[in-house]
């Protein structure tokens, strides 16, 4: 039996920003200032998206929304360090990877109104992103299908010799399905270009970590499969951008896959259906809130003399006007056509459909199907 | 215009080898369709042809190695799924309806998944209720899908180039029981194409409506009729969805009167969409209510015996045909 010990990076939490702000020497990646005050600035706007959202679906502006509050890290530093080719599967709370790619702010707010802006045409349901642009597909409402799906793409990318890898996300609860278990088992045994992600929140909706899994720890799960495994401090931007960049050199270099546990807290709710005071303490919540990714990023940054508190508030008024005004040009926009209805069922319409649109166009019922 | 004997198994592989000739980025992926040759032998000498990178065994996970296809279609490639047997797609449900048939409407026409998911269909020959599920009729309610299940060799050519062609999910229902049935395949399949029906045999009295392995029995019950002096047309449906509703309605409409054959179960499916057409495009015609012969309400069993009394035979195809046109005749 293979010895374990905290020492091991499936066992263990690799960090890099200290609680002083410092960031420890012997695992800084030593990532160049313009990177890190763009990761700053990605997660400040994401942060004020998230708020931003939540009022709206409060105000019954929108019909649902996903926050990653808690969780930025994760997504911002995958985005920071995925080229152009790679391909992101993102499970619901990593949708902001496609901002940091260079989505559009307006097309991304207009996917959770699903409008005529959304690029999706207003099928999916919020926090349902993508964006071929940018290589980002859809999670799926059911828990995991994502995570075989990014294999898939990296075993493609791997018989095209692209040099590209393939991002899959998830959360600690879909570590149980079986599409965990076969995506990580296909991994192993084809050695693709992939980067598995659990973002280990603590939480799947209600049920904790503890009672939704008996190993150690998550990323040990990777043992199994004949997988490196790591295991990351999700709050610590620093220390995802050196395990995942680390992961992305060894896909490229033919190393095959790497599974990666971020540690990390859900500080809201689960989405804007869920009230999570029903089953967890405020005490807990606050203990994670002193170990906040954007508060322990900053806090490295104003060490190093790179923001300020003045910085930050122009930055805010700025982002704030951003995201105020894209808002309102999106929610100005009216529904997708009706007649779009029809449209990308098939890659082309038909003639059962082109009846059906007819009808639908022509006049207020319907034919019932057929 | 040459024409070969093939079997269907042949026929299958043929289209599968030309396919993969004329196109790289068309794989086949799947349980033991590599060092094995294929379950049931579709793929024999497949991997010796086209090497591992391009016939590629998986482990046992077919929700796995579908989710694998379909993050592979999005890039590009055009991978052949084989279940063993459609009964265990079922563990790849999700795959197939949330993600392979929705993911271009679902994401506004970005992505698209060209898959094709293929396999033996139905029932076989005592192997149980979870080896004998006629799953078309879950997988033909499904938009974005397209279900092919064909007759006859030259179909199962034909309409599995066609599905390897198609911008699509498709799934090819296949059947154990026609593998070794030898058929004529000519070299020109262009009148094969998916959403074609075909009459499989002419007649005026009354319209069997059958697919797959079910055709061969409607074959065999227009053979015990013409006996009796009733001369019953069949038509082979090929495509289920999209159903060609034009073929049977005009069949319908010179005969009046109409029985569906199929593998499965009474409740809903095919079966049922095609009466509901039937009585909505052709009532005027009809003589009498539409019958359906389908494999009886029950799980399949065992016992030989009583699987055969499950499933839908000749007898009770000829009886139901009795039955309608007795109606409107007195």
């Amino acid at each position: 039996m293979t010895p374990v010990s905290e020492h091991d990076p499936d066992i263990g939490l690799f960090t890099v920003l200290r609680e002083d702000g410092s960031a420890d020497p012997k695992t800084d990646p030593n990532v160049p200032d313009a990177v890190l005050l763009r990761g700053y600035r990605e997660m400040r706007r994401l942060r004020m998206i998230d708020a931003k959202m939540i009022v709206l679906q409060r105000q019954g502006r929108v019909g649902f929304y996903g926050a990653c509050t808690g969780q930025e890290a994760t997504p911002i530093a995958t985005g920071l360090i995925a080229s152009e080719g790679d391909w992101v599967y993102p499970a619901l709370r990593e949708q902001s990877v496609m901002l940091v790619r260079g989505f559009p702010l307006d097309a991304f707010i207009a996917q959770v109104f699903g409008n005529s802006g959304d690029v999706q045409k207003g099928r999916q349901m919020p926090s349902h992103h993508s964006g071929r642009s940018v290589n980002q597909v859809s999670w799926s409402s059911c828990i995991g299908p994502q995570i075989p799906q990014a294999v898939g793409t990296a075993f493609a990318m791997k018989k095209a010799k692209s040099g590209n890898v393939a991002f899959g996300f998830m959360g600690d609860g879909a570590t149980s399905q079986p599409d965990f278990h076969a995506a990580m088992n296909f991994a192993g045994v084809w050695k693709v270009p992939c980067i598995l992600v659990c973002q280990n929140n603590h939480w799947s909706i209600s049920v904790p970590t503890e009672k939704q899994t008996a190993s150690r720890t998550i990323a040990i799960k990777a043992r199994a499969y004949g997988l490196p495994g790591v295991r990351v401090d999700g709050n610590d931007l620093l220390a995802l951008y050196k395990v995942l960049s680390d992961a992305k050199e060894r896909a490229k270099n033919g190393g095959g896959a790497t599974f990666v546990e971020a540690l990390t807290y859900r500080i809201g709710a689960h989405s804007t259906s869920d009230d999570p005071t029903r089953y967890r303490s405020e005490a807990e919540v606050n203990a994670w809130k002193k170990k906040d990714p954007l508060d322990r990023l900053r806090k490295h940054l104003v060490l190093r003399g790179l923001v300020s508190d003045a910085g930050d508030v122009a930055m805010d008024e700025e982002l704030s006007a951003e995201v105020a005004a894209s808002i309102k040009r999106v929610e100005a926009l009216p529904p997708p056509d009706r007649a779009s209805l029809f449209d990308d069922v098939y890659a082309t319409l038909p003639w059962h459909l082109r009846e059906q649109r007819d009808a639908l166009v022509r006049g207020p019922s319907p034919v019932p199907h057929g | 215009m040459a024409t070969r004997q093939l079997r269907y198994r042949e026929a299958l592989r043929e289209a599968m080898i030309e396919e993969m000739e004329r196109d790289p980025n068309v794989f086949l992926m799947g349980e033991e369709v590599g060092h094995y040759q294929g379950a049931y032998k579709v793929s024999e000498g497949m991997l010796e042809k086209f090497g591992d990178k391009r016939v590629v065994d998986t482990p046992i996970a077919e929700s796995g190695f579908a989710g694998i296809g379909v993050g592979a279609a999005m890039v590009g490639l055009r991978p052949i799924i084989e279940f063993m047997t459609w009964n265990f797609s079922a563990v790849a449900f999700d795959q197939i309806l949330n993600n392979a048939a929705k993911v271009r409407q679902m994401s506004g026409g970005q992505f698209s998944c060209p898959i094709v998911f293929r396999g033996p269909n139905a029932s076989a020959r005592q192997v149980g209720s979870q080896h004998s599920h006629a799953m078309e009729h879950f997988y033909a309610t499904v938009p974005g899908l397209k279900v092919v299940a064909p007759a006859f060799p030259k179909d199962a050519k034909g309409l599995m180039k066609a599905a390897i062609r198609d911008d699509n999910p498709v799934l090819v229902m296949e059947s154990e029981t026609l593998y070794s049935v030898k058929g004529d395949v000519p070299d020109d399949l262009s009148d094969v194409v998916i959403g074609k029906a075909q009459i499989a045999r002419p007649g005026k009295d009354v319209t069997l409506i059958a697919y797959s392995r079910a055709t061969h029995i409607a074959l065999d019950a227009a053979t015990a009729l013409e006996k009796v002096g009733i001369s019953a047309e069949v038509v082979d449906l090929r495509s289920l969805r999209p159903l060609d509703e034009d073929t049977i309605c005009d069949s319908v409409r010179r005969t009046h009167r109409a029985v569906v054959v199929h593998e499965g179960w009474p409740y809903g499916g095919v079966g049922a969409e095609i009466v509901d057409r039937i009585q909505r495009l052709a009532f005027d015609s009809l003589e009498a209510p539409v019958l359906r012969v389908t494999t009886l309400d029950v799980g399949m069993p065992y016992n030989a015996k009583l699987e055969q009394l499950c499933m839908p035979q000749t007898a009770r195809v000829v009886a139901a045909v009795t039955k309608v046109v007795a109606r409107g005749r007195a």
